[in-house]
């Protein structure tokens, strides 16, 4: 733990005190290096989680696969490095991921002072209350004098303390730096509440010993829009990541999926005629293969697929799509177009 | 021929540049010249990549609000605290950590070095089954075993075992009363500082005159009694000064109080273990390094098993105990970051931990980190190299 931060921070220094020069090019050290090393959860069901063959599934993985699928038409082209909360940042900004697709919050701060660009929201999420059914609670205004478990370097432990504050409650905070840390207390009864985004209560509820005990509380009371990021200076590779995301989001509001892309590559739409190369350059603007999209929908699919798949109401995380809906079905969800 | 006549007339000179002594010194300076050189380079270079990166550097962060909470703080902090706060609330922690651990790993490892040596088989053996046992699991995993164990031997704050009405342990931890002083407290206060000052003139003097007379005076319980003595008169006349305040289960937990959190318990009790193995072999390897012909000199003037080992062999193995100790020392304190692991808010969690995560200056926050362990460590070590001379040998 302290070891693994230590070396990070470390691994910052030297990487900091080495020469910038290549802080352009990080496309470039993707295609030489032949693989994209994408920074994740340690282990979130539904967002990033390796099975027992330790083969990496999940919505955040997804977003891993489909920068790979764009670069080298690929999924398989991808090292995923496993970062605790805290470490994320470290291993950006060092130089050791690529970049992160971790349920990060983007928020001013890490945006302007840390010296990242986050790429989009791929998520709208926002923190929760889970508490176990036999405490009778309702909702978080009861959770006056409570201990609540949480992980440390999160946004998550700033908005607990803002939460408390503004409500004039006391309460006491285990702040632990794993998220398997923070799940085991909260099991075994050192804390009375568990708090952090809901998707993530979602998912960590279905780790514990019996999920059905716990209950996720109505109240959302902060504003959590999940994102990948990269680091601040290298523009094009921003691009790269942030378009993926967009093409996945267009894809679905097309209508393209990874069973109908083959079919659709002789869609009369011009709109999904540029998407899919079949029209313009679209790829090779990005220092792509012209076939980008169509590998990432082929290869990952589109928006929907990947929700309904990793996080949706038929997964144990059973996430309705809400807020993350397509705007033209009255969500959040909206990507400018490819053109 | 033509010979050079002055070359043959003057004694052989060395040129500078093969003289040995500027030489070395020519050296020196080139060395430190270029360590000088680097640090300078590493230094522009880190500035300039976080600039161009864009990433804040400078200590201004120091100042900013935290805006999260610790759950141990023994100075006043709240979220709205600064993250200059959050550092002293980590630092203090670690240090509460370190010297409770420190005198508790002395007390146990003098005791078991002793007990090594015992001439009872079954004390001996119980002292060296369990240095060898503790020595040789990895210390993290002790510290974690040790939390869950706490955690899940003790039942739920509703549940908790009371001792009293006034002790609770529960998973949330022991809870006691929490003495709240009143006006007039300062006497007991006063008391007490005089008392410590007493018992150091009196053990002056008592050495002094032992020295001088052969007599000897009972420091050590006197000392007890003013101690102890002369505040609880200073209580006593200021119609004692202070109340208790009882810890008692409200809602979720209780509230008021004092409490240890389980992962101090758990933390210090695994570093006291951990290092008490230690400090037990090098108590061992201490007293053995005593010549036996010592402990039969003592005899044969008369003295008693124990006070040949408190008189004669202690305050000689002393000489070869003190060096490992202070590594010992050291050792505690820098192995208490591994706080980390169990959720205790120590320096490293919290600084190099949330707050260098808060504010992303991970150079800075690291650096910071760096040398108050620096700092603590060589203030351990010039005490003990203090205490080491003290207890030198000397003629007399
Ligand atoms: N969105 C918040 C919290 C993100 C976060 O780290 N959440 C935890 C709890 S859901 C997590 O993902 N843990 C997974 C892990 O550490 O593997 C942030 O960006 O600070």
């Amino acid at each position: 733990m302290k070891k693994i931060s230590l070396i990070a921070a470390g691994a910052a220094l030297i990487a900091l005190t080495a020469s910038g020069a290549q802080a352009q090019q990080t496309l470039d050290a993707v295609k030489k290096r032949g693989q994209v090393i994408c920074g994740v959860s340690q282990s979130l069901p539904g967002f990033a989680n390796p099975d027992a063959q330790g083969n990496w599934a999940g919505f955040d993985v997804d977003m891993c696969k489909a920068v790979a699928a764009a670069i080298f038409g690929d999924v398989k082209r991808v090292k995923f490095v496993p970062t605790t909360a805290k470490e994320r940042f470290t291993a950006l900004q060092s130089g050791e991921v690529d970049f992160l697709a971790r349920n990060t919050t983007w928020t001013m701060s890490r945006d302007v002072q840390l010296g990242f660009d986050f790429v989009g929201v791929n998520f709208y999420d926002g923190q929760g209350f889970m508490v176990p059914k036999k405490l009778g609670v309702k909702t978080a205004k009861e959770l006056k004098g409570a201990t609540v478990c949480t992980q440390t370097g999160t946004t998550t432990e700033q908005n607990l303390a803002d939460f408390f504050r503004a409500n004039k409650m006391e309460y006491k905070v285990v702040a632990f730096e794993k998220n398997d840390e923070v799940l085991a207390a909260y099991d075994s009864g050192r804390c009375d509440v568990f708090t952090t985004d809901r998707s993530g209560l979602a998912a960590d509820r279905t780790k514990l010993k019996s999920p059905n005990d716990h209950l996720i509380l109505p109240d959302v009371i902060s504003k959590e829009p999940l994102g990948p990021l990269v680091r601040h200076g290298d523009n094009n590779w921003g691009d790269v990541i942030r378009w993926s995301f967009f093409v996945m989001v267009n894809a679905e509001e097309l209508g393209v999926t990874s069973a109908n892309v083959d079919q659709m590559k002789s869609s009369a739409n011009p709109e999904i005629k540029r998407m899919l190369g079949g029209e313009g350059d679209f790829g090779k603007m990005l220092g792509l293969d012209n076939a980008w999209a169509y590998n990432i929908i082929k290869m990952v699919g589109n928006y929907a697929e990947s929700y309904e798949k990793n996080v949706g109401p038929k997964t144990p995380l059973g996430l309705e799509r809400g807020v993350n809906a397509l705007w033209s079905a009255g969500g959040l969800q909206y990507a400018p177009p490819i053109r | 021929m033509a010979v050079d006549v002055r070359d043959a007339g003057s004694a052989p000179s060395t040129p500078i540049w093969l003289d040995a002594r500027y030489r070395a010194i020519f050296f020196q300076i080139a060395l430190l010249v270029a360590v000088l050189a680097f640090g300078a380079y590493i230094f522009h270079n880190t500035y300039d990549n976080l600039q161009r990166r864009g990433i804040a550097s400078g200590f201004a962060f120091l100042g900013s609000t935290a805006g999260f909470d610790i759950i141990m703080h023994l100075i006043p902090y709240q979220a709205s605290s600064s993250f200059g706060q959050a550092l002293l609330v980590g630092l203090l922690n670690t240090m509460v950590v370190a010297i409770v651990g420190v005198i508790g790993a002395t007390l146990l490892g003098f005791t078991v070095g002793v007990a090594r040596l015992s001439r009872n088989w079954i004390v001996a053996r119980i002292a060296a089954v369990y240095i060898e046992v503790i020595r040789n699991i990895p210390l993290l995993l002790q510290i974690i075993f040790w939390y869950q164990l706490l955690g899940k031997s003790t039942p739920g704050p509703r549940n908790s075992i009371s001792l009293a009405g006034l002790f609770f342990l529960s998973n949330r931890g022991l809870y006691m009363p929490a003495p709240v002083t009143e006006d007039g407290f300062w006497l007991t206060v006063a008391a007490f500082i005089a008392a410590v000052v007493g018992s150091v003139v009196l053990a002056r003097w008592s050495k002094k005159r032992q020295e001088a007379t052969g007599q000897q005076f009972p420091v050590v319980l006197t000392s007890l009694g003013l101690i102890l003595g002369l505040p609880l008169l200073g209580l006593l006349v200021m119609g004692v000064p202070f109340h208790w305040n009882y810890a008692v289960l409200q809602g979720f937990n209780f509230e008021g109080g004092m409490v240890l959190i389980p992962e101090f318990i758990s933390l210090t009790f695994a570093l006291v273990l951990y290092t008490g193995a230690f400090i037990g072999e090098n108590v061992r390897a201490g007293i053995m390094a005593v010549s036996h012909g010592q402990t039969e000199a003592a005899y044969a003037v008369g003295l008693r098993p124990g006070p040949t080992l408190r008189l004669v062999v202690i305050p000689q193995a002393m000489r070869v105990i003190i060096p490992p100790l202070t590594s010992q020392y050291l050792n505690l304190t820098k192995n208490s970051s591994l706080a980390t692991a169990i959720a205790y808010p120590d320096l490293v969690a919290v600084f190099a931990g949330t707050v260098l995560n808060q504010t992303g200056q991970a150079v800075e926050c690291i650096a910071i980190t760096m040398a108050v362990y620096l700092t603590t460590s060589l203030s351990t070590s010039t005490f003990m190299n203090w205490f080491n001379r003290k207890m030198a040998l000397t003629e007399r």
